[in-house]
């Protein structure tokens, strides 16, 4: 139960990031969720890339909307405000907390009944708009806290926990999204840690609309033969085209890399990104080129991981509104309001 | 009767214009309005169109009124008749010794007049395509020229006609020029041909003193920049539509940094309604003051986030400009339809703040206000605006601010006060007001953290599913509501002259046709005490009015008399004593209406006293 308290002692010797907070700053309160779920193994990679990053954990806006995966932001980063706000809306709300201050990293979790049903059109459009943020969908194909129903990311002929066969088309959220012009677009597997973390941190890094499908088995209702978002079947299917590394600041995460197969992608806020290649072809700058691949294999049954689609340099909706670089929430009246002088002017020229 | 008198007045009359919309004939007739405003004499102009772009019948009618009266007056004294389509219906809707003008440049049988009025012909199309061969030019010039012919009909000072064409086209000396020559042609053409003036005219006065002329929805946005809102948020509706689009133009005025050019403010027009309370609701979250625009329907798909807002105490300012409902209802006519839809707004028990402007001077400050409300009492406020105020020129006091104003941040607890050791809960009643403290995110790094949810939970935001923590909680947003009695605009009380048992509470945008009512129901020997209702939750004063009355009309601009509704659930109180006068035809309630009515209804009083009766 979350109003138990997490025990707050650690280890003496547990290991400090570059601003001296330990692995435990980045943690929330204990899951409610089921034990192996999915979603955890998502809280634990966030943490994970916040900690990496070395991120003041306050200097963070967790925003969800309702079901599983959006009670997860009570799960991670305690010290960060959060908001567990309506269904399917958490991309407006995101938006409008990101236009108030736009000094702070906003951090949209959702699920894919959130995203790719009730909420379809806000998360089309908050990516349409470039917020900068970095969306997860933690997508398991069902509603879960609603006991097993399929969402709209349950793939056509899958089958359900009843033995029900999904007849419905799936959304493929990525190909969404890289239709509407994220510009930073990735797919990782809840059971490849190695993977999703450096996506994450990456996604925080870029200033602009970032897009990480998580595909997340829900061990309840989703995990059985028959279905496609099952842990077994993402493994068999998983095809990773890229693993990453995301070098921060001066003490750069040493790796040894064979020449050639290599691409550094400086981002803006200073980091880099190191993708190993795995697929030799695939190239992460060619937003065509990824949205024909994904669908080549989805076709075969494939689910294509990996950092599928970056835009080092996007800009975001700040830039496309030319707002002040002072955060909003800050303005008093002495900058916001015309005063007395000006409103007899407009008073005269109403007359 | 072929002989009735024609109808002789000087600045008490209504002219109606009858046009087909998207013929460029509104700039002209608001001119025409503008033009007898010059005169030094009151006008009350009102656009009456269809929800439509071009093509169908639309009119635009200006109650000429040295009284200053600004309401709605009913009946026509004279009609522009520019529209075939609609014709039968304005001439029949003329009043008897009334004048109709039209375009006479194609001959009409007799049986398309009446005997009663003053026809008065004018070739306004021969003289067009006479001088003009464009036709688009011959389209737009032929609404000057029918504004010449009027002022010389009216007696109207062309100068001054002359000096706004010159205003409007300031450094477009082609179109100046053209402009006025047009104007010449049909006053020549009417001095030359027609008796001139008619019995209806205007008169140089001084009764428009500093006022300024201007719609409600342009005044509402300019209270939001005064009252310092950041970020708006909205999704096209009629009619609120220009809310946002006067937000953006004066915003564009008075929010960009000099030196950089950039912008103080932001503006997103959302994919819907639910997005656009949604940003409102994620930027006042972090601390931004935001707002939305919207009308009914809109406001149907907000209602699961202004449940949020209430329950999980985040403050919103949502401009409603209402317009006749249920469902699509009458997009482009007024009513006052949408004060229970907004007053319980939302699943569970809630209640919101309302404020009712009377007109655009007070649409300016409940705005700028509206956003003080929010921040203090972090729960939704709405601006109740309708079509009549939003959309219409209206006459009103200048627009008045007081530069020593801060703006009311509300309990905000900074990160100092967390190093000094306060104690933070999130929903913890500390004094008694029932409002708690809240933190922006981002304020500190260890603490005045917390969670927020549209679930339950306790003072200090942790979740719980307790019926006695979920109590204490609803029970502390009954008392944060009783605040908000004392801090919302209050209502305004008007005595009658004599004292009397009767009494009559209205609001909004049927005040000027109520003070005027006020004046024909004392002609027929009625007093009343008049209570102007300016916002929900009701002040105390609400509840001693009703006391002091034996009976008291609740006059409102809807089917179901939601306000009376709202005030006999609130106050309790018997509903037999409130007497409800109704008007919801989507025109604009007229004092003759509310005169009638309530003087039918005491007059009934009068032939069988209740009271005697009873005892």
């Amino acid at each position: 139960m979350t109003y138990i308290a997490k025990p707050k002692f650690h280890h003496p010797g547990l290991k400090k990031n570059e601003l001296g907070y330990t692995h435990r700053d980045y943690e929330g309160k204990i899951s409610t969720l089921c034990a192996g779920c999915g979603h955890d193994s998502i809280t634990a990679s966030i943490i994970e890339a916040c900690y990496e990053l070395s991120i003041e954990p306050h200097r963070v806006a967790k925003i969800s909307g309702i079901g599983c995966s959006s009670k997860t932001p009570d799960y991670f980063l305690g010290n960060s405000h959060g908001f567990n706000s309506v269904h399917g809306r958490m991309p407006s709300v995101l938006t409008g907390a990101n236009l108030a201050n736009r000094d702070l990293i906003y951090l949209g979790v959702s699920g894919d009944g959130d995203s790719a049903s009730i909420g379809f059109g806000q998360f089309a459009h908050s990516i349409r708009r470039g917020v900068n943020m970095t969306y997860i969908v933690e997508n398991n194909g069902v509603y879960g806290l609603t006991k097993g129903q399929f969402s709209a990311t349950a793939d056509r002929g899958s089958k359900s926990k009843k033995g029900v066969t999904n007849t419905d088309n799936a959304i493929d959220l990525v190909a969404i999204a890289l239709q509407l012009g994220a510009t930073f677009v990735a797919r990782s597997f809840s059971g490849d840690k190695a993977q999703l973390v450096p996506l994450i941190a990456a996604a925080i890094g870029h200033k602009g609309a970032s897009f990480i499908d998580v595909i997340s088995p829900c061990i309840a209702f989703n995990n059985h033969a028959g279905s496609t978002k099952s842990f077994d079947y993402v493994r068999e299917h998983n095809d990773a085209v890229n693993r990453l590394d995301v070098l921060v600041g001066r003490d750069p995460i040493a790796v040894d890399y064979a020449p050639g197969t290599v691409q550094v992608v400086e981002q803006h806020d200073g980091s880099k990104i190191a993708l190993r290649k795995i697929d030799a072809d695939y190239d992460p700058h060619d937003r065509l080129g990824a949205q024909t691949f994904l669908a080549r294999h989805a076709a075969k049954g494939q689910i294509v991981t990996g950092l599928l689609y970056v835009d080092p340099d996007a800009d975001d909706l700040h830039t496309h509104l030319n707002t002040v670089e002072t955060p909003l929430n800050t303005l008093e009246a002495d900058t916001l309001c015309p005063g007395s002088a000006a409103l007899d002017k407009f008073n005269a020229s109403l007359r | 009767m072929s002989d009735k008198k024609p109808i002789s007045s000087v600045n008490d009359f209504v002219v109606r214009f009858a046009n087909v919309n998207g013929s460029g004939s509104a700039s002209a007739n608001e001119m025409f309005a503008r033009a007898i405003l010059r005169h030094g004499v009151p006008v009350s102009p009102r656009n009456i169109f269809p929800s439509n772009i071009q093509g169908l019948p639309t009119w635009y009618e200006v109650r000429v009124t040295e009284e200053g009266h600004l309401g709605a007056r009913g009946g026509v004294d004279m009609m522009v008749a520019m529209n075939p389509q609609t014709w039968d219906k304005d001439v029949a809707g003329i009043e008897p010794g009334g004048y109709l003008f039209y375009d006479s440049t194609k001959p009409l049988p007799s049986t398309k007049f009446r005997d009663d009025i003053t026809v008065i012909g004018v070739p306004l199309t021969a003289i067009t395509n006479s001088t003009y061969t464009d036709p688009r030019q011959r389209q737009l010039f032929k609404n000057i020229i029918y504004l010449g012919a009027l002022s010389a009909l009216l007696d109207m000072d062309p100068k001054l006609i002359e000096q706004l064409i010159g205003e409007q086209y300031k450094g477009k000396e082609k179109l100046l020029s053209s402009n006025v020559h047009a104007l010449h042609l049909g006053r020549d053409w009417a001095l030359q041909n027609l008796k001139c003036p008619t019995g209806l005219r205007v008169k140089k006065s001084d009764k428009v003193g500093d006022r300024i002329f201007i719609e409600g929805n342009s005044a509402a946005a300019l209270g939001a920049v005064y009252g310092g809102a950041t970020v708006c948020a909205w999704y096209p509706i009629t009619p609120s539509s220009s809310v946002a689009e006067a937000f953006t133009a004066h915003c564009k005025k008075y929010r960009h940094d000099p030196a950089t050019g950039k912008a103080k403010y932001a503006i997103v027009q959302g994919e819907d309604e639910l997005a656009s309370i949604g940003i409102v609701i994620g930027a006042s979250w972090n601390g931004a003051r935001a707002f939305t625009a919207t009308s009914g329907p809109g406001i149907s798909l907000m209602t699961e986030f202004i449940g949020l807002s209430y329950f999980a105490e985040i403050p919103a300012v949502i401009m409603n400009i209402q317009r006749a409902g249920p469902s699509t209802g009458m997009p482009t006519r007024t009513q006052q339809c949408d004060i229970i839809a907004c007053a319980y707004a939302s699943h569970g028990d809630t209640k919101h703040v309302l404020l009712f402007p009377e007109d655009p001077a007070e649409a300016f400050e409940f705005a700028a206000a509206a956003f003080d409300l929010a921040e203090r009492l972090q729960t939704t406020i709405f601006l109740m605006l309708d079509l009549d105020i939003g959309m219409n020129h209206r006459l009103s006091r200048p627009l008045k601010w007081d530069d020593s104003k801060q703006y009311d941040r509300g309990k905000v607890m900074t990160a100092q006060m967390l190093d000094e050791g306060r104690d933070f809960g999130r929903y913890l009643d500390v004094d008694g007001d029932g409002i708690p403290y809240r933190t922006y995110p981002g304020t500190h790094p260890t603490k005045g953290s917390y969670f927020t949810r549209g679930t339950s939970r306790d003072r200090y935001a942790r979740y719980s599913e307790e019926g006695s923590v979920y109590a204490d909680n609803m029970q502390r947003l009954v008392r944060k509501f009783e605040t908000a009695q004392d801090l919302v605009p209050r209502p305004l009380q008007a005595n009658a002259e004599r004292p009397t048992k009767y009494g009559v509470i209205y609001f909004g945008s049927t005040s000027p046709a109520m003070d005027e009512a006020i004046g024909m129901l004392e002609a027929r020997g009625h007093q009343l005490d008049r209570l102007r209702i300016r916002a929900f939750p009701f002040h105390s004063s609400v509840a001693s009015f009703l006391a002091e009355h034996d009976f008291v009309y609740v006059v409102e601009q809807n089917r179901d008399s939601q306000l009376r509704q709202l005030i006999v659930n609130e106050n309790g109180i018997d509903p037999v004593r409130l007497v409800p006068i109704v008007h919801y035809d989507g025109s604009p309630i007229t004092a003759r209406y509310i005169a009638k009515a309530i003087g039918d209804h005491q007059d009934h009083l009068k032939v069988t006293p209740l009271r005697k009766a009873v005892s």
